[in-house]
C-alpha cells in the first residue's frame, strides 16, 4: 500500500476512525514530549481522497488539545472504567436471571424485541405495550419485571449505588445498552400524540420556576457560559448544548467512581434546585428526556462518557 | 543493586503462591516472589519511600519522560503515562509528594518489557508527581505539577 | 473470585499493547463512611501478567491507585494468537485471574 503517509497528533481511536472508512494503517511514532492525550501517529492512506482527509483531522484535534480539562477527559476517554459496567450489564441482559430465570434477549427497546443496536439512541419513545412514553431506564425496568418476574417496588427503591458500592444491575444494563449505541444518530421520535405531548410536558417543566428558590431548569441551562463554581453548564437551548448533553449520558462520573444514568443526572439537578424529589421512572422523569432528546435531534451518541 | 528483585518465577508457581496466600484473607497478601514492599508503601516521604526502595538518588533527569494533565478535573482519577528512554530500565516508580503515602506504584520491567508504563493515580491536592526509572548503571528522575481542582456541582 | 478485568492485548509494530481495566472499589481506607466511620483499606497490591510461562510485568501497588484501577504497558517476543494471564491480588487476600488471546 503506497501513498501519503502523514504525522498527525491523534489519539489512537480517531486515527483507527480515520482510517477505517479510507483504508490505511495507523502506527504510533517514537514519541517526544508529544501533549498529553494524543499521540503522534504515522498514519498512511490509499489515495488522494484520503490525504484530504488527513488534512481536515488535523483541524478539531489542535482546538481540542488546548483547553486543559478536554486533555484531561481526554486522557481518560480512550479506557472508560465504564467499559466494566458495559461488560457487566451484557452479561445481565444476556443471562436467564429473576424468579423467571429468563433472559433480557427477548426485551423490546423500540426496534423490535432483543434489538439493543441503535435503541438508546431513539428513546425515549412511545411503546404500544403499556400505552405510554418510556425511556431507557423505565423499559429496562418494565423488562425486569414483565420478563424476568423481578419486583418493580425493589428495582424503583435503590436503582442508582451509594458511593463505594458496586454498580446496581440497572446502571450496568443502561451502561450496556447505551454503548451499543455509541455513533448513531440521536432521533428521538415524535412521530405520535403521546410523544407529542411528553415533549410538551418535559418542556413546560424545563421552565416551571419552583421551590424555594424559584429555580427552573432554564435558569442554569437557558444562556450562554453559565457556570457553578467551575463547572460550565450546557446552554440546553441551543442544539450544540442539548446535543452534548444528550450524547453523554450515562457517564462515568470520576468523582464518583461509578456510571451514572440520565434519570441520575435529572434528580441531582432537580435536588440542587431544591425541588421536591424526581421519583425514579416518573412520567416527568422520563418527558424532561424526551424534551432534551427532540431539541437533541441530529446529535450523535457517545455513551458512556467520561465526566467528571 | 539487590538481585533478589530480577528474580522471576513461572507463572505457574507464582499463581501457586498467590493462591496459597489468598486463603489466609486476615494477612497483609504477600507473594514470595513479588514482596509487597510495606516500608516503601507506608513511607509518608518522598525521602523516606526512596530509601525503603533502595534506591539511590537519582542522577540524571533527561531519559525518563512524564505526561500528565496540567489540570485534573478530579483528584481521584488522574491519568499518568510513565516512559523511559535508557537502555536497561529495570523499574519505574510513581510518587506523589503531598500524598499521605508518596509511594503510589512500582513497576518491574523484564527483557523485552518497554519502558512504558500507564496509570491511574489518586492525588489529595496540587502536588507534584514524581517518577524514576533505574536501570542497571543509574537513576533518572522526572518531576511536573499537577493541579488539582475540586469543580462545582453537575457535569 | 472478584469481577472480571477487562483486557485488550494488540500485535502493533513487533510488540504486544496491554491495556487492562481491573473491577475494583480500591478504598483507601481514609475515606469517612456513612456512618462516620473510617472504611478500612481495601486496594489491589500485586499485579503479574505472564506470556507462555515467563513474566512479562511485575507491579505492586498502594493505595493511591484510582477507583477500577487502568494499566497499560507493552512487551516483545510474542505472537498474534498467544495467551497472555494477568494476575492480581489485593491487601485483604482477594485475587482475580483473567486470560486472552493476543489479536
Amino acid at each position: 500500500m503506497k501513498p501519503g503517509t502523514s504525522r498527525l497528533a491523534l489519539t489512537p481511536r480517531q486515527c483507527e476512525g480515520l482510517i477505517a472508512s479510507e483504508g490505511g494503517s495507523c502506527s504510533p511514532l517514537p514519541l517526544a514530549g508529544e501533549g498529553p492525550g494524543v499521540r503522534a501517529m504515522a498514519v498512511g492512506v490509499r489515495n488522494r481522497r484520503g490525504l484530504a482527509l488527513l488534512a481536515l483531522a488535523l483541524l478539531p484535534v489542535s482546538a481540542h488539545a488546548a483547553d486543559p480539562t478536554s486533555v484531561y477527559r481526554q486522557m481518560l476517554a480512550e479506557d472508560n472504567p465504564a467499559e466494566l459496567a458495559v461488560a457487566h450489564g451484557q452479561q445481565l441482559w444476556e443471562q436467564p436471571r429473576g424468579p423467571r430465570q429468563a433472559a433480557l434477549t427477548a426485551c423490546d427497546l423500540g426496534q423490535g424485541p432483543g434489538v439493543v443496536k441503535g435503541a438508546f439512541a431513539a428513546l425515549p419513545r412511545y411503546f404500544a405495550d403499556t400505552a405510554s412514553v418510556m425511556d431507557a431506564e423505565s423499559r429496562l425496568v418494565h423488562c425486569m419485571v414483565t420478563i424476568q418476574g423481578f419486583d418493580r417496588q425493589q428495582l424503583a427503591a435503590a436503582p442508582f449505588s451509594e458511593a463505594g458500592a458496586p454498580q446496581t444491575d440497572l446502571e450496568a444494563l443502561v451502561a450496556y445498552v447505551a454503548a451499543q449505541s455509541r455513533g448513531a444518530k440521536i432521533r428521538v421520535p415524535q412521530s405520535t400524540s403521546e410523544e407529542h405531548d411528553s415533549y410538551a410536558r418535559g418542556r413546560d417543566l424545563f421552565y416551571r420556576r419552583a421551590g424555594p428558590y424559584d429555580f427552573s431548569c432554564a435558569n442554569c441551562h437557558g444562556a450562554d457560559h453559565l457556570r457553578i463554581r467551575l463547572q460550565e453548564l450546557p446552554n440546553l437551548t441551543r442544539p450544540e448544548g442539548a446535543r452534548s448533553a444528550f450524547a453523554h449520558w450515562p457517564a462515568y462520573r470520576v468523582s464518583q467512581g461509578a456510571v451514572r444514568t440520565m434519570q441520575w443526572r435529572l434528580s441531582d439537578c432537580v435536588r440542587q434546585q431544591r425541588w421536591p424529589q424526581l421519583i425514579f421512572g416518573s412520567q416527568a422523569s422520563i418527558d424532561l428526556s424526551t424534551y432534551l432528546g427532540v431539541l437533541a435531534a441530529g446529535g450523535t451518541m457517545d455513551a458512556p462518557s467520561v465526566r467528571r | 543493586m539487590d538481585n533478589s528483585r530480577r528474580d522471576f518465577v513461572s507463572a505457574g508457581s507464582l499463581l501457586a503462591a498467590l493462591i496459597a496466600v489468598g486463603s489466609k484473607a486476615a494477612d497483609l497478601a504477600q507473594s514470595p516472589s513479588n514482596p509487597w514492599n510495606q516500608a516503601a508503601f507506608e513511607a509518608k516521604t518522598v525521602a523516606d519511600a526512596l530509601k525503603s526502595l533502595g534506591i539511590p538518588v537519582a542522577q540524571g533527569g533527561g531519559e525518563v519522560n512524564l505526561t500528565v494533565p496540567e489540570i485534573a478535573e478530579d483528584g481521584a482519577v488522574v491519568p499518568v503515562i510513565v516512559r523511559c528512554r535508557a537502555a536497561g530500565t529495570r523499574e519505574l516508580h510513581i510518587l506523589v509528594d503531598k500524598n499521605p503515602f508518596s509511594l503510589a506504584a512500582s513497576f518491574f520491567l523484564p527483557d523485552g518489557t518497554d519502558a512504558f508504563v500507564s496509570t491511574r493515580i489518586r492525588m489529595n491536592e496540587t502536588s507534584n508527581v514524581i517518577v524514576l526509572a533505574v536501570t542497571d548503571k543509574q537513576t533518572y528522575l522526572a518531576r511536573k505539577q499537577i493541579k488539582v481542582t475540586i469543580g462545582g456541582c453537575g457535569g | 473470585m472478584a469481577d472480571p478485568m477487562k483486557i485488550r492485548a494488540v500485535m502493533q509494530s513487533g510488540r504486544v499493547e496491554v491495556k487492562i481495566l481491573m473491577s475494583h472499589q480500591e478504598e483507601t481506607g481514609l475515606r469517612k463512611g456513612a456512618d462516620g466511620e473510617l472504611v478500612p483499606a481495601h486496594f489491589i497490591s500485586n499485579v503479574s501478567v505472564s506470556h507462555a510461562g515467563r513474566e512479562v510485568l511485575r507491579v505492586q501497588w498502594g493505595r493511591a491507585i484510582s477507583k477500577n484501577p487502568f494499566l497499560q504497558f507493552a512487551f516483545r517476543g510474542a505472537a498474534r494468537g498467544d495467551e497472555l494471564t494477568v494476575t492480581w491480588i489485593d491487601n485483604l487476600g482477594d485475587t482475580r485471574t483473567d486470560r486472552i488471546t493476543i489479536a
